[in-house]
C-alpha cells in the first residue's frame, strides 16, 4: 500500500533524509532553530523587551563617585547591596522561588493582594530570574515593608507560629550561619562581568558584612523587594 | 536460537545494566517524590534539616524522575533499538560503557549537592556549573555513538523511532548549552549570564522542551518501537509518522513562551506560544492515533498482554495530556491555572501517565529479551498496571480540584468589592488535597516496587540458569 509504504517516494527529500543521518540531523537542527531565532533573539535587542526602563525613577541612573548607599527611594532599580545580595543567594540555596512567585500579574485580584504589577525593569539585574511559577505560597514581588523585620525573622523561624496555616518548612539555621564578605566580592565580581553595574568600591565594601547572620541577609534582602521603583499616578509603564 | 543470535551480533551488556538502573531510579525518584508531597501536606516531615527542606528535595525528586529514571530508560532503549533497527553492534561499546557510568556518576553528583543546596536555581537545569560540563561532555558521547551507530547500518531507510531518538538528542544540545551559560564564581556556584526577562524566556525555552523533547520526542520514539514490536504488528501509518516527527520537531519549539503569559515578557511572545500550543493538538493526536491504531484489529491482545497494556494506557495520557497542555496555554485559561498545582496535576498526568507507563511497558518488553528469561511474574505486572493507573489518577484528580480551587479562591470577591479569601485561607483549603495527592503517589510509588522485585527475582533467576552465558556461547547458525 503505497500509504505506508517508505519506498513510495525515493526521490522526496524526506526519502533522502531518511537515508542519511548527517542529512537528516542537519534537516532537524535547521527545523528546531526557528522558533528561538523568532522568539529568544529579539528579546536581546527590541526596546520593547524593557519598555519603561527610560521613564524617570525605573531605573537608576547612578553618577560617578556615588555609592549604593547614595541610592535614595523614588532612584529606581538599582543593584542590591552587599547583604541583600548575600540574601539572594541564600534565597536561592533554600529553593524558595520553588514556592514563590515574584511576578504580579496586570490583573484586578493581584493588584489588590500584591500591589502594582511587575515591570520587566525591575528584573534587569536578577541573574538568574526569580519570577518562580507556582504559588505554593503567596508572591513576594512587593513584599518589601509590608512586615516588621521582626515578624520575618519569627516567620523564617518557625511560620506557623505566626501563620497557623502555613506549610512553609522552618528555617532555624538561618540564626546560626553567618555571611563571608570575601565570597560575596567574589560573587559581586561575578555579576558585574555579566552586565550588573557594580563599581570597585561596591565591592569593597561587601566585606563589612562579614559576621552577620544569614538571617539578617535574608530579611536585607526580602525588605528590599518591589519597593525600588516608585510607582506615580498616571504613568503608563507598559506598552 | 533467534536470541542467542541477538545477544551474539549486538552489545546488550549495556542495555541490561541500564535496564536496571531505571528501574532502581524508579523507586528513588517516586520515594522523594512522596516525601516532599507529604511535607507540603504535613510540613512537620521537614524535621527542621536543611537537607531535607521542600525547597532543596524538591530539585532532587525532579532531577531523579527525569534524569535519572528517564535518563536511563531513554538509554537503554536507544541503545537496543538502534541495534535492532540498524542490524549492527553499537559503534563503540566502549564508549556507551562511558555513557553508563558518566550517567550514573551525574546522577550521584546530583544527590549529594542538591540537598546541600548547591543549585543554579533554574527549574529542572538546576546542576552547579561542574556537573553541567559533565552532562554535555556524557550526553554527547551519546549522541554521536547513537549517530555513527546508524550510519554503520545495514538497512536502507532509517527506522522512525531512531528519527525521533535524534531529534530529542540534537535539541537537548541546544538547549542545554544555552540555557546553562553561566559565570562560575565558585567550586559550585554560577550566576545566569542572563537575567530578567531574556533569562526567563531561554529558561522556559529550556523548561518546555525538555518537557517536547526529552520526555516526549524521545519517549515516542520508545513508542514507535516497542508497540509495533509488543503487539507484534507494523506503524498504523507511516506518512502519519512522518507528520507527527516534523511537526513535532518544529512545533514544540514556540511553546516555551505560554508559561510566561502576563508577566513582564512583551505579550506577543506569550501569544504566539500560545498560537503554536493550541496548534500543536494536531501532531500530538496524530502520533497518539499513530500508536493506538497500530493495534487496530488486535485489541484482543489487550485482554491478557499486560506490557500492551501498560504501552496502551500511555498512549491515552499522552492523548490525554496533550489535550490539556493546549487548553491550559489559553490565555484565559493561563490566567487562572497558573501558579496553581493545575499546573503540577498536568505534568504528572504527562509523567506519570504517558512517560512513565511508555518506559515501564519498554522495560518489560526488553528485560525478558535481554536476559533471555521470561518474567518472574505476570500477575506482578498486572499488579504494577493497576497501582500505576490508581496511583496516576488519584494524582491529577487531586491537583486539578486544588489548582481550579486556588486559582477560584485567589480572584473571588465578597459582595462589597473586596477579595473574599486570604491566602492563608486558600493553603488551609489545600490541605485535603495535598493529603490526596501523597496517597495516589505513593500507590503509584507501590507499583513502582513491585517492578523493582519482579525485575531482580527475573535477574536471579536468569543469573542461576546460566541464561545469558548460554545465549552468548550457544552455537549459532549464520
Amino acid at each position: 500500500m503505497a500509504f505506508n509504504d517508505p519506498q513510495a517516494n525515493e526521490k522526496g527529500m524526506q526519502s533522502k533524509a531518511e537515508k542519511n543521518v548527517w542529512l537528516l540531523a542537519f534537516f532537524t537542527f535547521l527545523v528546531v532553530s526557528v522558533a528561538g531565532i523568532v522568539e529568544i533573539v529579539p528579546l536581546f535587542y527590541l526596546d520593547s523587551a524593557l519598555p519603561a526602563k527610560n521613564i524617570p525613577g525605573v531605573v537608576w541612573k547612578r553618577e560617578a563617585g556615588q555609592s549604593l548607599d547614595d541610592w535614595k527611594e523614588g532612584d529606581g532599580v538599582r543593584p542590591l547591596k552587599p547583604l541583600e545580595l548575600a540574601g539572594r543567594d541564600i534565597y536561592q540555596r533554600e529553593g524558595c522561588y520553588l514556592c514563590h512567585s515574584q511576578m504580579v500579574r496586570p490583573f484586578r485580584d493581584e493588584k489588590e493582594r500584591y500591589g502594582h504589577y511587575s515591570l520587566a525593569s525591575e528584573s534587569m539585574y536578577d541573574h538568574p530570574f526569580q519570577w518562580g511559577s507556582k504559588r505554593t505560597g503567596p508572591d513576594l514581588a512587593r513584599l518589601g515593608g509590608k512586615y516588621s523585620d521582626e515578624w520575618h525573622i519569627q516567620h523564617l523561624k518557625a511560620p506557623r507560629s505566626v501563620v497557623p496555616e502555613s506549610v512553609m518548612p522552618n528555617y532555624p539555621w538561618l540564626l546560626e550561619n553567618t555571611v563571608d564578605g570575601e565570597t560575596l566580592k567574589a560573587h559581586m565580581r561575578g555579576l558585574r562581568s555579566v552586565g550588573v553595574p557594580y563599581t570597585d568600591a561596591d565591592i569593597e565594601s561587601a566585606a563589612a558584612i562579614t559576621g552577620k547572620t544569614e538571617m539578617e541577609a535574608v530579611v536585607a534582602y526580602l525588605q528590599q523587594l518591589g519597593t525600588m521603583v516608585k510607582f506615580q499616578e498616571g504613568v503608563e509603564y507598559h506598552e | 536460537m533467534e536470541e542467542a543470535a541477538a545477544e551474539q551480533k549486538y552489545n546488550f551488556d549495556v542495555v541490561r545494566w541500564f535496564a536496571v538502573m531505571t528501574a532502581v531510579y524508579l523507586v528513588v525518584g517516586a520515594t522523594v517524590g512522596v516525601y516532599i508531597a507529604s511535607e507540603l501536606a504535613w510540613p512537620v516531615l521537614n524535621l527542621d534539616s536543611p537537607y531535607l527542606s521542600f525547597g532543596r528535595l524538591r530539585p532532587l525528586h525532579t532531577n531523579a524522575v527525569i534524569f535519572a529514571f528517564g535518563g536511563c530508560i531513554l538509554m537503554a532503549t536507544t541503545f537496543y533499538t538502534v541495534q535492532r533497527t540498524c542490524g549492527v553492534k553499537l559503534w563503540s561499546n566502549k564508549l556507551a560503557w562511558f555513557t553508563f557510568w558518566g550517567w550514573n556518576l551525574i546522577i550521584v553528583a546530583a544527590v549529594i549537592t542538591l540537598p546541600l543546596g548547591l543549585t543554579q536555581s533554574k527549574e529542572y537545569a538546576e546542576l552547579e556549573w561542574p556537573i553541567d560540563l559533565a552532562i554535555a561532555v556524557v550526553w554527547l558521547s551519546f549522541m554521536f555513538n547513537f549517530m555513527m551507530t546508524i550510519a554503520n547500518r545495514k538497512t536502507k531507510h532509517i527506522y522512525v523511532s531512531n528519527w525521533f531518538f535524534m531529534g530529542m538528542m540534537i535539541m537537548i544540545t541546544i538547549l542545554h548549552v544555552v540555557n546553562s551559560a553561566a559565570i562560575p564564581v565558585g567550586a559550585f556556584k554560577s550566576y545566569s549570564v542572563y537575567s530578567g526577562v531574556q533569562d526567563a524566556m531561554i529558561q522556559w525555552w529550556w523548561g518546555h522542551n525538555a518537557v517536547g523533547f526529552y520526555l516526549t520526542a524521545g519517549f515516542l520514539g520508545i513508542m514507535y518501537y516497542f508497540v509495533p514490536k509488543q503487539a507484534n504488528r507494523p506503524v498504523f501509518s507511516y506518512r502519519l509518522s512522518v507528520i507527527h516527527f516534523w511537526a513535532l520537531m518544529f512545533g514544540y519549539v514556540w511553546l516555551g513562551a505560554h508559561h510566561l503569559q502576563y508577566t513582564a515578557l512583551p505579550d506577543w511572545t506569550g501569544s504566539l506560544g500560545a498560537a503554536v500550543s493550541i496548534a500543536m493538538i494536531i501532531p500530538s493526536w496524530g502520533g497518539a492515533v499513530n500508536g493506538m491504531m497500530t493495534l487496530s484489529g488486535a485489541w484482543d491482545k489487550l485482554r491478557n498482554d499486560y506490557v500492551l497494556r501498560f504501552l496502551i494506557m500511555s498512549l491515552a495520557f499522552y492523548a490525554m495530556s496533550t489535550f490539556e497542555g493546549p487548553i491550559m496555554s489559553i490565555k484565559t485559561v493561563n490566567a487562572l491555572s497558573h501558579y496553581t498545582d493545575w499546573t503540577i496535576g498536568h505534568v504528572h498526568s504527562g509523567a506519570l501517565g504517558w512517560v512513565a507507563m511508555v518506559g515501564i511497558g519498554a522495560l518489560y518488553h526488553m528485560i525478558p529479551k535481554v536476559f533471555h528469561t521470561p518474567m518472574y511474574s505476570q500477575k506482578l505486572i498486572n499488579m504494577h498496571f493497576w497501582t500505576a493507573t490508581v496511583g496516576t489518577v488519584v494524582y491529577i484528580v487531586a491537583m486539578w480540584v486544588s489548582g481550579i480551587m486556588q486559582g477560584l479562591m485567589w480572584r473571588a470577591y465578597d459582595d462589597y468589592g473586596t477579595l473574599a479569601y486570604t491566602f492563608a485561607e486558600s493553603v488551609e483549603a489545600m490541605h485535603p488535597y495535598y493529603a490526596m495527592r501523597a496517597i495516589g503517589g505513593a500507590i503509584f510509588l507501590l507499583g513502582a516496587v513491585i517492578m523493582l522485585y519482579n525485575i531482580i527475582m527475573t535477574v536471579l533467576k536468569a543469573k542461576s540458569e546460566g541464561t545469558v552465558k548460554a545465549a552468548q556461547t550457544a552455537a549459532v547458525t549464520a
